[in-house]
């Protein structure tokens, strides 16, 4: 890793340079909620000025990009009886500007899921090489708690790195790429001056988490309340709609699924993200359900996100965005729920048992 | 026009050298050709009742024939393109190199498709996944198999492989249980292996017809087999396969006689979409069955929840 320092209207010419030359994608703003509040995406922008580098957060993750809804992994085409797979593995050239450091930890969590595993996965690799991530670190929303979650900072992941001091970004550059592109413009080593200023930004951001979650022994109590009333309770409020994993940013689950062309000469296979809550999601042949109730289901999304899976070490795969949160319909979020199970008071509402512990 | 000096080259990872080489900020990552299917003739079809049919597939190419090998309790994922894929145990023999067995019940979407297909079709295998029996663990014991209805597909491989490995085993019992006398499935080599190699089946309907009958016409659950038997907890190890609902019984059972959980395997039904761990379908409690199943000992089970 180098560390530099360059002025704010440099680095506006050296993204604009970059966004120019390639297929890019940054941070939008594409319409305004209810309140008035703007809605911001990740789209494709031509030149810096469409770039928002002060939004707040995305609606959707980052992740559709290397995860899309929809894509296509082999193609068969029929020659009479017989038939010939063709598998491509095949991703152009992005540049993703303004990932918030979360962002850029779940595309993490996804490598280590999808690549450093059994079987890692070469639709997911070709696009992640073909990838250049420039993140930016921001303060942090109202309901964010990456802090929690510890993934507030990082440190892999990505090419460039801004941390904003001021009236320069304090630059870390992760690549030669980055590097290469960067000589061409004005940056400087880093000062004593600019060492201290980013200190004190990391410790604006690291103060500015106003929700935190206890996630101390979070594995062990998800599992030793297996059975508590509180999933039966939120379950009973999720609407199994599987908007919660559209916009989680480390969510991967998917459904499997052949369709024949309409002129019988081929077949594609397509992966589609799924949601762990809807309600087929474990449904067997034969039609039974391992998982019918809401409850279960929606206790399996918080085991898989904040237990882990045996693919990633038992990681959890939460990085404490809350995106689930602000687009549930029915007002589930990780930290009452988390809270609940925890059995905290202030959002504990099923004290109804007489053990003195729930009172 | 793109100035070129910012233009980021496109890296091709069909290209080996790209393949094995790290990524743009070193993290380790390999390549694996896990998503082409072997092609596969179905050389023979067999039915073996209304909802049951036998597959024989050949791989065609050599070479990926060659490199096909299995162990007892694995699965693949058959595929009929255009259709879909299938999780399927491979009920052949591993040691047979030549040819695959799979015995398939009508029951969704793709095997029904598969039901309509005809002897010389081809289909396409990815895999083998998953874990297996352990059969070198439980060289030089009683064992146990207890299978209930289809239950008794995966667990032909394991007895393919005892019967091919005979002296390596103490004795072999085989308890069996359907609904009907109908759907009773490779009866007739069950017989055969017990006559020539000394291993005792035992089968039991729930319900009985006019020729149930005799020294097999038990009617009853699996479980009452176990007052036919004799069971020596140290010395045996058990298999067991069939609906959830079954476990529970069974595995009860043999719990309470005294057979270590770690001695008790089970092979679990899930339905995957990718075999490989990264769609979570097969997910239970924190493990998929796909990569660290679908043969777990007695011991896990009961640490995953919702498992059984």
């Amino acid at each position: 890793m180098i560390y530099k320092v360059i002025s704010k209207g440099e680095f506006r010419r050296f993204v604009d340079a970059l966004v120019k030359s390639n297929n890019s994608l940054g941070p939008r703003q594409v319409d305004t909620d209810s309140q008035g509040n703007p809605v911001y995406q990740f789209k494709p922008v031509q030149s810096v000025e469409e770039i928002a580098f002060d939004y707040t957060a995305t609606t959707s993750s980052a992740k559709h990009l290397f995860l899309p809804f929809r894509e296509e992994l082999s193609r068969f085409s029929f020659h009479g009886d017989d038939w010939e797979q063709q598998i491509n593995y095949e991703a152009d050239p992005v540049v993703l500007v303004g990932l918030r450091p979360c962002d850029i930890s779940a595309l993490n969590i996804l490598d280590d899921v999808l690549l450093n595993s059994h079987f890692p996965s070469p639709y997911y690799l070709a696009k992640r090489k073909n990838t250049f991530v420039i993140g930016m670190d921001h303060l942090p929303l109202p309901d964010c708690f990456c802090k929690s979650m510890n993934h507030h900072t990082v440190t892999i992941g990505f090419n460039l790195f801004c941390s904003d001091i001021g009236d320069n970004y304090y630059l870390s550059i992760n690549s030669s790429k980055a590097f290469n592109f960067l000589k061409e413009f004005e940056i400087r080593d880093p000062s004593h001056d600019d060492n201290c200023l980013l200190v004190e930004r990391r410790k604006l951001i690291q103060n500015s988490f106003q929700t935190e979650i206890d996630v101390t022994a979070l594995p062990s109590i998800l599992d030793i309340e297996f059975d508590s009333p509180v999933w039966e309770k939120w379950g009973q409020k999720c609407l199994n709609c599987g908007t919660c994993a559209m916009v989680c940013p480390s969510c991967y689950c998917y459904s499997l699924t052949e369709s024949c062309e309409t002129n019988r000469k081929g077949a594609r296979r397509e992966k589609s993200l799924y949601s762990c809550n809807l309600v087929d999601f474990a449904v067997v042949a034969g039609g039974h359900n391992f998982r019918p109730k809401n409850g279960d289901r929606l206790k399996y999304r918080y085991y898989h996100q904040h237990r882990g899976f045996a693919e990633n070490g038992n990681q959890q795969i939460c990085v404490g965005c809350n995106r689930c949160g602000r687009a549930c319909l029915s007002g589930i979020n990780p930290k009452d729920v988390i809270n609940d199970l925890r059995m905290e008071k202030e959002s504990c509402l099923i004290c109804v048992s007489s053990s003195p512990a729930r009172i | 026009m793109p100035d070129m000096r910012f233009v980021i080259p496109r890296q091709d990872i069909n290209r080996e050298n790209f393949a094995s080489s790290a990524p743009d900020f070193n993290r380790r990552s390999e390549m694996m050709n896990t998503d082409r299917g072997f092609k596969c003739r179905i050389t023979n079809i067999v039915r073996l009742t209304e909802h049951e049919k036998l597959f024989q597939l050949r791989i065609v190419d050599p070479l990926e024939r060659a490199i096909f090998r299995f162990k007892p309790g694995q699965f693949l994922m058959l595929e009929l393109p255009g259709y879909g894929d299938v999780p399927i145990s491979i009920s052949s023999s591993s040691t047979n190199h030549e040819f695959l067995e799979l015995c398939i019940r009508k029951a969704g979407h793709v095997t029904s498709a598969l039901f309509t297909v005809e002897e010389g079709a081809y289909v396409a295998i990815r895999g083998p996944f998953g874990s297996s029996f352990p059969m070198d663990e439980m060289a030089g014991h009683n064992i146990l198999l207890i299978a209930g209805g289809l239950g008794i597909a995966p667990l032909r491989a394991p007895l393919f492989w005892i019967n091919e490995h005979r002296d390596r085993f103490l004795d072999i019992n085989l308890l069996y249980g359907v609904k009907e006398p109908s759907q009773l499935l490779f009866t007739w080599q069950f017989e055969e292996w017990e006559m020539i190699n000394h291993i005792r089946l035992h089968t039991i309907v729930e319900h009985g017809d006019a020729e149930w009958r005799g020294k097999r016409g038990k009617t009853g659950m699996i479980t009452n087999l176990f007052n036919d038997i004799s069971v020596d907890v140290k010395k045996s190890y058990a298999i067991v396969c069939g609906p959830p609902i079954m476990f529970k019984f069974v595995c009860g059972y043999l719990d309470k006689l005294g057979i270590p959980m770690n001695r008790m395997f089970v092979s679990l039904e899930r339905r995957m979409h990718c075999g490989m761990g990264k769609c979570c379908r097969c997910m239970v409690g924190s493990t998929f069955t796909c990569i660290d199943g679908p043969v777990f000992d007695y011991w896990s089970v009961m640490n995953l929840k919702e498992a059984i």
